[in-house]
């Protein structure tokens, strides 16, 4: 049978069960990693796996059943159907699907170098070789990995959609850990975790990673014997990853549309934002313009088409400051009476497709990070993120970086440890007074959402920054 | 077939294929998940799902790989087999290899209940339909969920186990525009769970919070109830009693010293009350009750072989799938309860009759329900960083007296349980599941000397 054949049979038993709609995703994932310490391999993994997910409405409750074996797609079909049935003993208001055209296509990300026909004996040297550096150049703790996935999916919908895709994405980083009286301190390259997209292997030849062993080492040591960052107001600049992160947090999960509704009010959290005041409500200033965009290329949150067949489509979600847009998906947009989607996906062919980040970012501003240093006469600046930890309205946030540097007089200084900042959502966004033009577009391959829970893989544009009047040096 | 059947089946493909001097160990788990989900007090989502996942790891000429498959046809497991021996020959040295987990017996397994495996979507609807219920209009969110597992280890060593577990668990809440209240159960037995009394013990909550002020940042006495006592026994278990973490000094943690409050006693137990687990690691080791700290005293960290290895002692059984660079953590962290009489429903915010017992003591403080998004900010000390969720209360004068608005906290969890830290351990270890896996832990009301907030709502 094949994968198409699977997942019409399934659509075809919710709806000779009683659903008035139903959809199947057939997924097929292969994932490698690998991580090494001080020069040795730690582990190696390679995962695969397969499987079929059914969702099916009956009436307006929803129900979802997955099986690995696409053999039993009918049954699995039947038993989504059920589950639906049983939704309705405390049912809600109606369901409804946003419209989304029907029809066939195919999609695949572009990869020069397919990661996993990379030889393991080169993925491992490149870690071997960047970690015995970053030791021999001070590090404690000498910590580097990379990360594959290829997935191939199969959707089709009782409305008639019949789409597949091919999705690779890797990344890969370091860290080095220097370990003092009492605390540690650390220094990534590129990001903590690494630098993901959906590219072949030549992202991560582009990392070059080995090139940044011996600073990311040797910065480590020094942190132990820096000064603490300053306690209090000050003006802030923050690098390109953090503010990617600080965008993740503060942004993109404040636009879900299905925590505006409510929907994940017992465990994600809600928002502070409120649907009336869509398109009337100023977010930040003028400089903040953040796209909804998973038609970047090689970006981690990019795709042809969601989850549920809505093809990638570019748009705002704040245009000069202004909240103009949400991330949604057909059942959330019909609730709240928009008209779009396009934002759903599933973790793996055994969770059910929900509301997610796709690539959430900023538009370049008209500054470099060298002249918002230049126009600043004293602040702190930022890099890398450390830790992070926002309220469930997405409002209250603290930040910890793994490096900071005071600015005195347009020049950057001393380097500072443990700098951390917080601050309230749309009051720090409305401070940012100057935005660099250099943006990267960071991914982020750890987003974790909804019961059971899924990880998703999004995409941050993102540069450097300058905010006012914010909060530095919290310590407990 | 059958998990062990599955697992005997790669092992004799690993002698077929990779030959006779390869080490290899093999987990088969099979899962069945199902979960009701519930928000504007209806069902919106509601899943369940069947996977069996074979894991192989295998070691020849001095170099170790592993995979998995959820494909469990006679090729796929062929393919798992040899793309993980390839994968071993290419990959570079492993200096570090601990070896295979010796023959040694496995505990018999806990009972598991039949009606947690037998739970239906009407099963759980019906627990979904009594929480919203017992809210009184309020509206609810949450879940309801049901989960088995079967899992069977064996390696080219000899070792072999084979153990299963249910698990079932509510966890809503119940909202007010002023504040949520929350209530969360985990156990392993669906009995366990009663929507009724958990939606009763939100809403009490939710309506207590209503018009909450605004408390100024500082440090002040608390009594944290079992759902934030949770969150910190899931850190000290990821980051403080993690071997690997003591390996490499990023851990506070120093057996044979005394670092907590003499109230203080920590247990790492699969079988004590209301807990779910295993009786063997990933790696096959038995893993038996363990007290990592007793009477304030550290006695132990948790190890898998490798960490083991490197401490120069012998592995004590809790080893994580993946957990190389983790290291080994605790799975069914407790901390156990004080003495006094069994617990009862109160009226008002407070979890339980437990609870309130610790707030008669406190003349000036705060009654905190539930931590949330709590991050590691100094990974050696384990200063959190987090903020309070699901209702916090002024507690004047041994009473609750007013509501108080979520404050965000940045607090070393080690020093809050430091000796002299903690004034009180309530008689009741409430057990919770862990949002992520089907750890679980058992955490009493503790009543602190000290907590450090460091911001309100408004930053």
């Amino acid at each position: 049978m094949s994968e198409f054949d699977a997942a019409t049979a399934a659509v075809e038993a919710a709806l000779a069960a009683g659903a008035r709609y139903a959809d199947a995703r057939v997924m097929y994932r292969r994932q490698e990693s690998m991580t090494a310490l001080n020069g040795e391999i730690e582990e190696l993994v390679q995962d695969e796996d397969a499987g079929l997910g059914v969702r099916a409405l009956v009436g307006s409750g929803w129900g979802f059943f997955a099986v690995p074996d696409l053999g039993s797609a009918r049954g699995a079909g039947e038993r989504a159907a059920a589950i639906a049935a049983a939704s309705a003993s405390v049912a809600g208001p109606a369901a409804d699907l946003v419209p989304v055209p029907a029809g066939s296509a195919t999609w695949a990300s572009e990869c020069l170098v397919d990661p996993l026909a990379v030889p393991l004996s080169d993925k491992g040297d490149l870690l071997v070789t960047a970690t015995a550096e970053a030791r021999r150049a001070g590090a404690d703790l000498a910590e580097g990995l990379y990360h594959i996935w290829d997935t191939r999916k199969w959707f089709v919908s009782s409305e008639g959609h019949r789409i597949e895709q091919h999705i690779r994405e890797c990344g890969a980083g370091i860290a080095a850990t220097a370990v003092g009286e009492g605390e540690t301190q650390r220094r990534s390259y590129p990001a903590f975790r690494g630098q993901y997209g959906t590219r072949g292997w030549e992202l991560v030849d582009e990392l070059d990673i080995g090139a940044h062993a011996t600073r990311v080492a040797e910065e480590a040591r020094a942190l132990l014997t820096a000064p603490q960052c300053p306690a209090g107001q000050t003006t802030l600049i923050l690098g390109s990853e953090q503010l990617a992160l600080q965008i993740h947090e503060s942004v993109g999960h404040a636009i879900e549309l299905d925590r505006i509704l409510g929907w994940e009010a017992a465990f994600a959290g809600t928002s502070w934002l409120e649907l009336d005041r869509l398109g009337r409500l100023t977010y930040g200033s003028e400089l903040m313009n953040i796209v909804i965009d998973p038609t970047i290329p090689g970006a981690l949150g990019s795709f042809g088409y969601d989850d549920e067949g809505t093809p990638a489509a570019r748009r705002y979600a704040v245009h000069n400051g202004q909240w103009v847009g949400v991330l949604s998906g057909r059942d959330s947009a019909a609730v709240a009476g928009l008209d779009y989607g396009g934002s759903v996906r599933s973790d793996g062919w055994a969770r059910l497709p929900m509301v997610r980040m796709t690539n959430v970012g900023l538009e370049p501003g008209p500054h470099t990070l060298d002249e918002i240093v230049a126009a600043t006469d004293d602040g702190v600046y930022m890099e890398n993120n450390r830790s992070w930890s926002i309220d469930d309205k997405r409002l209250n946030f603290q930040f910890g970086c793994e490096i900071g540097w005071e600015v005195k007089n347009g020049r950057l200084g001393r380097m500072l440890r443990n700098p951390t900042y917080t601050g309230i959502g749309p009051q720090f966004w409305r401070s940012m007074d100057m935005l660099s033009g250099e943006i990267v577009t960071w991914g982020t391959p750890n987003c974790g959402k909804g019961q059971p829970g899924q990880i998703g893989h999004t995409g941050h544009p993102s540069a450097p920054a300058r905010f006012t009047g914010v909060r530095v040096g919290v310590r407990g | 077939m059958s998990e062990v059947d599955l697992a005997a089946q790669v092992l004799d493909l690993v002698r077929t294929l990779s030959g006779p001097g390869t080490q290899a160990e093999v987990l088969v788990e099979r899962r069945t998940l199902a979960l009701t989900r519930f928000a504007n007090s209806y069902i919106h989502q509601n899943v369940a799902d069947t996977t069996t996942t074979v894991r192989l790891r295998l070691h020849r000429d001095g170099r170790t790989a592993g995979g998995s498959t959820t494909l469990t046809v006679a090729d796929a497991l062929r393919d798992l087999v040899q793309r993980t021996a390839a994968a071993s020959r290419l990959c570079p040295p492993d200096p570090g290899w601990p070896g295979l987990a010796p023959p040694s017996p496995v505990d018999e397994p806990v009972a598991v209940d039949e009606d947690v495996i037998a739970a239906t979507p009407a099963d759980r609807a019906a627990r979904v339909r009594a929480f919203v219920d017992a809210c009184a209009g309020l509206p609810a969110a949450g879940y309801c969920r049901t989960a088995h597992g079967t899992s069977a280890f064996a390696n080219s060593a000899g070792q072999s186990a084979l153990g299963a577990t249910t698990q079932a668990s509510m966890d809503g809440v119940a909202r007010s525009t002023a504040a949520d209240g929350a209530a969360r159960l985990a156990g392993p037995r669906l009995s366990d769970v009663d929507g009724a009394v958990l939606g009763a013990r939100a809403a009490a909550k939710a309506l207590a919070g209503a018009e909450p002020i605004e408390l100024r940042p500082g440090r002040y006495e608390v009594v944290l109830e079992p759902l934030a006592v949770g969150d910190i026994l899931q850190s000290l278990a990821l980051y403080g009693f993690n071997g690997k973490a003591v390996n490499e000094h990023r851990s506070f943690v120093a057996p044979g010293e005394e670092q907590f409050d003499e109230s203080v006693t920590l247990v790492d137990d699969p079988t004590g009350p209301g807990q779910a687990g295993l009786l063997f690691d990933a790696e096959g080791t038995p893993r038996r009750p363990l007290t990592l700290v007793r009477a304030g005293v550290t006695e132990a960290v948790v190890h898998d072989r490798r960490t083991a290895a490197v401490a120069g002692t012998a592995s004590n059984g809790r080893a994580l799938l993946g957990g190389a660079s983790w290291g080994a953590v605790p799975q069914n962290l407790a901390l156990l309860p004080g003495h006094g009489a069994a617990p009862a429903e109160v009226p008002g915010p407070a979890a339980d009759s437990s609870v309130l017992d610790l707030v008669t003591g406190v003349r000036y403080g705060l009654l905190v329900s539930d931590h949330w998004y709590t991050r590691v900010l100094d990974p050696r000390p384990l200063v959190v960083t987090g903020l309070t969720r699901n209702g916090v209360w002024l507690i004047e004068h041994g009473e609750i007296t007013r509501p108080v608005r979520n404050l965000r906290f940045t607090q070393s969890y080690p020093q809050a349980l430091a000796p002299g830290g903690v004034l009180g351990v309530a008689a009741y270890s409430a057990p919770g599941a862990s949002h992520w896996d089907l750890a679980s832990y058992a955490a009493p009301a503790l009543r602190l000397a000290g907590w450090n907030f460091t911001g309100g709502v408004s930053g």
